[in-house]
């Protein structure tokens, strides 16, 4: 059966609706029965921030949490978000309720980020001037372990004054 | 550069180039969530923060250039009329989510519209950048350009570990969100693309309509972009999407040869009754436009259609939304009202250019 709206998709729903006792049987597809208004949907529809707080619950929800109701609840000293509120918007209040939360978003990014917690990208070019370098120099260690492994000493050693170089810059530079 | 310059012009003036693949990308778009650190999240901040947010993006950049992106106009929210708000929206110079705050949120916008940067969104900075067809990397480089440029002057909430500091936890990290806007009729057609959505989704990716979150893809227009923002760089990012573009360029390519192979009648006929439809009619839905101007521009791609330029359709896309009509013609319009001037609007487009 095709949908008695737009005659185009097959009509998958059915209803039925009674008005002043006069029964009326619509059949339509499921995009027009949310366009025409059949079905009631949530203000945004199925949005990923209502995936999102659903998911912050259930991490939430340690078994420690029975112990007492009554406990001390997270709360971030600069903007007063409380772990709940937190759980129930599934929105940060400020920069300072990573620190805050600190213990509580591994689990929560993993499954918002496919697996991962730490960032791989972008540092700002001014203030994360010694963060840029702190990262090459990780980059260059990691390099230089698997030159040692391998025992190419030679290009091992280059690496080092490299690492050198760069430390030495990190010091200098202290801003 | 005054607001009634954004409001009278259906397409941006970056719009009237042609990017690589513009038969099928219509545009590539890096957005940058950012932060001042020290401040409350706009959905928490108070009135105060909030203004001082707006008030410094007001003071620091207002007619401010930056390379290509000249004369920066600030241009605050709660000034705007229901209509004009809808028609920023409709352009995609402000998300909907930002045309229905009241409190101190505004938008930066540059003379040739290719940059705009949202402020008190739901972060306090959200850096757009566009560019006509298929160049993602390009706009990535030019928009950390864009970034550290402004960071010169701005604090932003930075975490070692967890990189951008956003509101919201599903954009932590890079705080980028990458997408292209893709005309895919034949995929849409041979109902090939429903078969790929899920396959795109298992690489992190998303697909929706043109009007971004939950809207639909009405004239065969896809939005694709990337979910995940934390533990891949923004480059690896911008490579995985743009190889699902390559994909699904050569998908779409293939589809609409082989439609030309073994029904080139039906689509004549499908593509000259859209076309009618256009020229003709004296009253049309948002709906049939969009599928109208959605065939006809594949009329045009598979030179079926020799004497309507590609840049009709995408003004029209544009100049026929509800907010653009209304801006058009001046005063608020009821559905049916702006279905007649939708209507009376497409013929004269078609008839100028014939």
């Amino acid at each position: 059966m095709e949908c008695q709206e737009c005659h185009e998709r097959p009509a998958t729903l059915h209803f039925t609706q009674v008005i002043n006792g006069e029964k009326t049987e619509v059949y339509v597809c499921e995009i027009c029965a949310k366009e025409k208004g059949y079905m009631n949907y949530p203000e945004e529809g199925y949005s990923l921030h209502h995936l999102l707080s659903g998911l912050l619950n259930s991490t939430f929800e340690s078994p420690k949490s029975t112990a007492g109701q009554q406990t001390e609840e997270l709360q971030c000293p600069k903007c007063e978000m409380t772990l709940s509120e937190f759980k129930r918007v599934g929105k940060f209040g400020c920069p300072d309720c990573y620190e805050t939360f600190a213990a509580n978003l591994d689990p929560i990014f993993r499954r918002v980020h496919s697996g991962n917690t730490k960032h791989y990208g972008k540092i700002p070019a001014r203030i994360g001037g010694d963060m840029r370098l702190k990262k090459q120099v990780d980059a260059h260690k990691e390099e230089l372990q698997r030159l040692i492994k391998n025992e190419a000493f030679e290009e091992a050693a280059t690496i080092r004054d490299k690492i050198k170089a760069l430390e030495e810059q990190t010091r200098g530079d202290d801003t | 550069m005054t607001l009634q310059d954004f409001m009278n012009e259906a397409i941006s003036p970056w719009m009237r180039e042609e990017g690589p693949d513009s038969d099928i990308v219509l545009s590539s778009r890096i957005r940058l969530a950012r932060n001042f650190v020290r401040y409350s999240f706009p959905i928490l901040a108070n009135e105060k923060d909030l203004q001082y947010i707006n008030e410094f993006i007001y003071q620091e950049y207002e007619n401010q250039s930056f390379q290509d992106y000249h004369d920066f106009s600030f241009v605050p929210i709660k000034d705007l009329t229901p209509v004009e708000r809808r028609v920023l929206v409709e352009k995609h110079l402000i998300s909907p989510h930002l045309a229905e705050r009241n409190h101190a949120s505004a938008v930066l916008i540059s003379k040739n519209e290719q940059v705009s940067i949202m402020v008190n969104e739901e972060d306090h900075l959200r850096i757009q950048l566009y560019y006509p067809g298929s160049q993602l990397n390009k706009a990535l480089k030019k928009v950390f350009e864009l970034d550290d440029w402004l960071e010169e002057k701005i604090d932003y909430a930075f975490d070692e570990e967890r990189g951008y500091l956003t509101g919201c936890p599903t954009n932590v990290g890079t705080g980028m969100r990458a997408s292209v806007m893709m005309h895919l009729p034949a995929l849409s057609w041979t109902q090939q693309i429903n078969r790929m959505i899920p396959a795109i989704n298992q690489l992190g990716l998303v697909v929706r309509g043109i009007y971004g979150e939950g809207s639909q893809a009405t004239g065969n227009i896809f939005q694709i972009s990337n979910q995940i923002t934390l533990g891949k760089s923004e480059e690896d990012i911008v490579e995985d999407l743009q190889s699902v573009v390559r994909e699904l360029i050569e998908h779409e390519r293939n589809a609409r040869n082989q439609i030309m192979d073994q029904s080139q009648i039906r689509l004549e006929d499908r593509i000259y009754r859209s076309y009618g439809v256009l020229t003709c009619s004296r009253i049309i839905e948002s709906k049939e436009a969009a599928k109208c101007l959605s065939d006809v521009r594949l009329g045009i791609d598979s030179g079926i259609i020799e004497d309507v330029p590609r840049n009709i359709l995408n003004e029209l896309m544009v100049l026929t939304q509800p907010g653009f009509l209304q801006q058009y013609a001046k005063k608020t319009l009821t559905p049916n009202e702006r279905d007649v001037l939708r209507a009376s609007l497409i013929r004269e487009r078609m008839q100028l250019e014939n």
